[in-house]
């Protein structure tokens, strides 16, 4: 073993630029997929059935198929497209499929949104009757009652299930790694990997980080479970 | 142009191959892994949970990684050492189903643990009274009651594995998305291949979706269910 290589300062200096787009993408994607999964958690809670079944399709493609073709797709796939070819070299918004980042991002939110709105909408499915029924009988509008009632309670119990698929988030970042030009926490790894021929210091490296990254997400989220979720707990006397 | 296509459809055969064997051999590592957790042995408790908590804090194509690239050294050191001259590869197929089989071993641990947890301990109790020995009470009380539990965690187990596989083609195994990567680099046509893979994984997991839920219906013969 042979860890001073990792330790140098260039070495180190590729690692720490590869958490930084690992994160970047992680948070990013999660903000992007959040916006998203509400919208399509409202869509498949909705009352028209069209909207119902045109997202519920969604969710289940996405959720049907590896993440990396779903990133091939965008990343060669649409780039063959002749209408987004006319495009992406002046008109706006097209101009950013020519860039690794963004379709990597892309995919990723699309994703991230996918398996979150699902979540979502079984929560707010399982509102239970009442909280609604009081709602009304108070005389709040159908819009009040979304903002105030449901989803406040919805989004918290979603939380425990969505910590796992943030958690699912950081590690799926490394498939950032299989777009060229990305230089993500893993293809970091790869590149100490090819230059040194050290494979079990360059990735045993990058799996430590992930192992800290996941730790440090799990304790923030249990943090926050204990504090929206606290009226679910026994009662303290 | 058809014939790409005809060779994604060749190579979602080993996709299925290697599924399957990485199945099997997450099943075998997921009932240590829980005998290990629910054992009264403290070391093995400490060993199944330290298997569980890094596997799953590892993102997957970082341990293949590992696995492949370490692997293959680390065998060719031993080889030398041994006072051989020749070197070896590691199969990228072994590779990928020891590493997906490892890893989902690890979220299998965890389905299979809880499993066992949700049948009433009365039940393995009233087999030893009635003289069953612990092989005979796992085998004719326990198990069977396990897969009841145990199949929707299982199901998305799998599912995800299955996904997963997808991630051998980078270290150059010839299943349905590294072929569907050749073909779209040699026709210029990525879109179609990419779309092609896609839907034959939305396929695979629509297929085992429906037979899990016939399995599961099985399994649930005789339990009430209670609406609310």
């Amino acid at each position: 073993m042979k860890w001073d290589i990792i330790f140098q300062p260039q070495n180190l200096a590729l690692y720490s630029q590869g958490i930084l787009t690992t994160l970047h993408l992680l948070f990013a994607s999660l903000a992007i997929g959040a916006v998203l999964a509400l919208a399509f958690a409202l869509a498949l809670t909705s009352r028209w059935r069209v909207l119902r079944a045109v997202v519920g399709a969604y969710t289940y493609v996405v959720r049907g198929t590896p993440l990396l073709i779903q990133i091939y797709l965008i990343y060669y796939g649409l780039g063959q497209l002749e209408w987004i070819q006319a495009r992406w070299d002046e008109l706006w918004p097209w101009t950013y499929f020519k860039e690794p980042f963004f379709c990597a991002l892309l995919a990723f939110s699309l994703n991230t949104a996918g398996y979150t709105a699902e979540m979502l909408a079984g929560a707010i499915r399982e509102t239970s009757a009442g909280e609604i029924e009081a709602a009304q009988a108070y005389g709040m509008g159908p819009v009040a009652i979304l903002w105030r009632i449901v989803l406040p309670s919805a989004m918290r119990r979603t939380l425990p299930a969505y910590s796992n698929e943030v958690v699912m988030m950081l590690q799926s970042t490394s498939l950032a790694s299989a777009v060229p030009s990305m230089l993500d926490l893993t293809s970091a790894a790869s590149r100490v990997y090819s230059k040194y021929y050290l494979p079990f210091e360059a990735f045993l490296f990058a799996a430590g980080i992930y192992l800290l990254a996941t730790f440090a997400l799990v304790g923030i989220f249990r943090l926050a479970e204990r504090h929206f979720l606290a009226y679910l707990g026994p009662q303290k006397t | 142009m058809n014939a790409y296509y005809f060779s994604i459809l060749q190579g979602s055969l080993m996709t299925v191959a290697v599924a399957l064997a990485s199945l099997a051999l997450a099943v075998v590592f997921g009932l240590l892994g829980a005998a290990a957790r629910l054992s009264p042995n403290r070391l093995a408790v400490v060993a199944g949970t330290a298997y569980t908590t890094v596997i799953r804090g590892i993102p997957d194509l970082v341990l293949m990684l590992l696995v492949f690239y370490g692997g293959t050294m680390g065998l060719n050191y031993l080889v030398v050492a041994m006072g051989s001259k020749g070197s070896v590869d590691i199969n990228p197929f072994v590779a990928g189903v020891l590493t997906l089989g490892f890893i989902y071993g690890a979220y299998m641990t965890e389905t299979f643990r809880g499993a066992i947890l949700a049948i009433p301990r009365g039940q393995s109790e009233a087999a030893l009274a009635f003289g069953m020995g612990r092989t005979q009470t796992f085998f004719r009380i326990i198990a069977p009651q396990m897969v009841r539990y145990a199949l929707p965690g299982f199901t998305n187990n799998w599912l995800v594995l299955i996904k997963s596989t997808a991630l051998v083609s980078l270290i150059g195994l010839q299943e349905m998305t590294y072929i569907a990567k050749q073909a779209s680099a040699a026709t210029r046509s990525p879109f179609e291949f990419f779309l092609f893979t896609a839907a034959l994984f939305l396929l695979f997991t629509s297929a085992s979706l429906w037979v899990l839920r016939h399995v599961n219906a099985r399994y649930r013969l005789g339990t009430q269910r209670v609406a609310l």
